[in-house]
């Protein structure tokens, strides 16, 4: 079921890069495309980043995952590289756990 | 024209290195959420996007359904047929060639092509930055992936926690106006809102389907 979830995932992401170089390019030039396709990552990563901090299956938790978000949003406004964000919050998490 | 394409080269090397040290952390993050070490490194041949991997192995981890994770992944590669569909007169690439160069139409590819002003050039600096970063990205994820799956609990290193930490730093650059501020917490607040009534996973495509009606409202007024 995962391996099932996973390949096709991986094909959807696949077609539609190569939709892009194939397609006639007026089909994806309408004006409601251009403008609505940059805001699904922005809803979509927003909605992530709220949803895995601040819940626990279907309830809604303030936990040291908000502390790990508030130490990574601090790494990016101070420019850090992702990789340092990321290590940022997870040893947030780790150092409040042992606590 | 040799020195352009030197730059090029160390920009592209660049950026491949950047990303080969953002791959050690989805390799990490995907080990920790369940997925083999196999299927980690699946996601990153096969799919190669970061922001719909990391969705991807996001939603597992966090208990979602591995079909809304799918959905939240495919919907996070809309963009890249934008991507395409600006490369696509500039590459020029068909038959077999397209079916290659499709797999490597991703954010850091396309900003290096277009930013040249000779097709020429930009077509090296596709290539190029495609091959630096698919190289590297694989290497890292396998990398990041074994690392982990080699500690006991990787709870302890606070993995668990570090997806929204991934997603806020793909988000930030995307956030440099007050439209796609406010598009955020208002994607944000909603998610959080259906979260205790629909199944884990499925406020995703709901904030989807409101972002598209929003889009499609607001480009027809």
């Amino acid at each position: 079921m995962l391996w099932a979830g996973l390949l096709t995932a991986s094909a959807a992401c696949y077609l539609l890069k190569l939709a892009g170089l194939s397609l006639p390019a007026r089909l994806l030039q309408d004006a409601r495309v251009q403008r609505t396709i940059p805001l699904v990552p922005i809803a979509l990563l927003a909605a992530l980043v709220a949803t895995q901090t601040f819940s626990a299956g279907h309830h809604l938790v303030l936990d040291v995952r908000a502390a790990a978000l508030g130490v990574a949003a601090i790494a990016v406004l101070l420019r850090a590289p992702f990789l340092v964000v990321v290590a940022s919050g997870a040893a947030t998490a780790a150092l409040l756990r042992l606590l | 024209m040799i020195h352009a394409r030197r730059a090029i080269v160390r920009d592209a090397l660049g950026i491949g290195i950047a990303s080969g040290a953002y791959a050690l952390s989805f390799g990490a993050i995907s080990t920790a959420a369940g997925l083999s070490v196999l299927q980690t490194c699946a996601l990153s041949l096969l799919m190669f996007t970061g922001a719909s991997q990391f969705a991807m192995v996001g939603v597992i981890g966090a208990g979602g359904s591995v079909w809304a994770g799918a959905a939240t992944a495919a919907l996070l590669g809309t963009r890249n047929a934008l991507y395409g569909v600006r490369l696509s007169s500039l590459l020029g690439v068909r038959g077999l060639r397209r079916v290659g160069a499709a797999q490597f139409v991703i954010d850091e590819t396309t900003a290096m092509a277009i930013a040249r002003d000779d097709v020429m050039d930009s077509r090296f600096a596709f290539w190029s930055t495609g091959f630096a970063l698919f190289a590297l990205w694989n290497l890292g994820t396998l990398i990041g992936a074994l690392a982990t799956h080699a500690l006991s609990n990787p709870r302890v290193l606070g993995l668990d926690a570090a997806p929204p930490a991934a997603f806020l730093a793909l988000l930030a650059p995307r956030l440099r106006a007050r439209e796609p501020f406010a598009i955020a917490i208002a994607a944000a607040v909603a998610a959080l809102i259906c979260l205790p009534f629909v199944p884990a996973g499925i406020p995703l495509l709901i904030v989807a389907i409101l972002i598209g009606l929003y889009g499609v409202l607001r480009s027809g007024a």
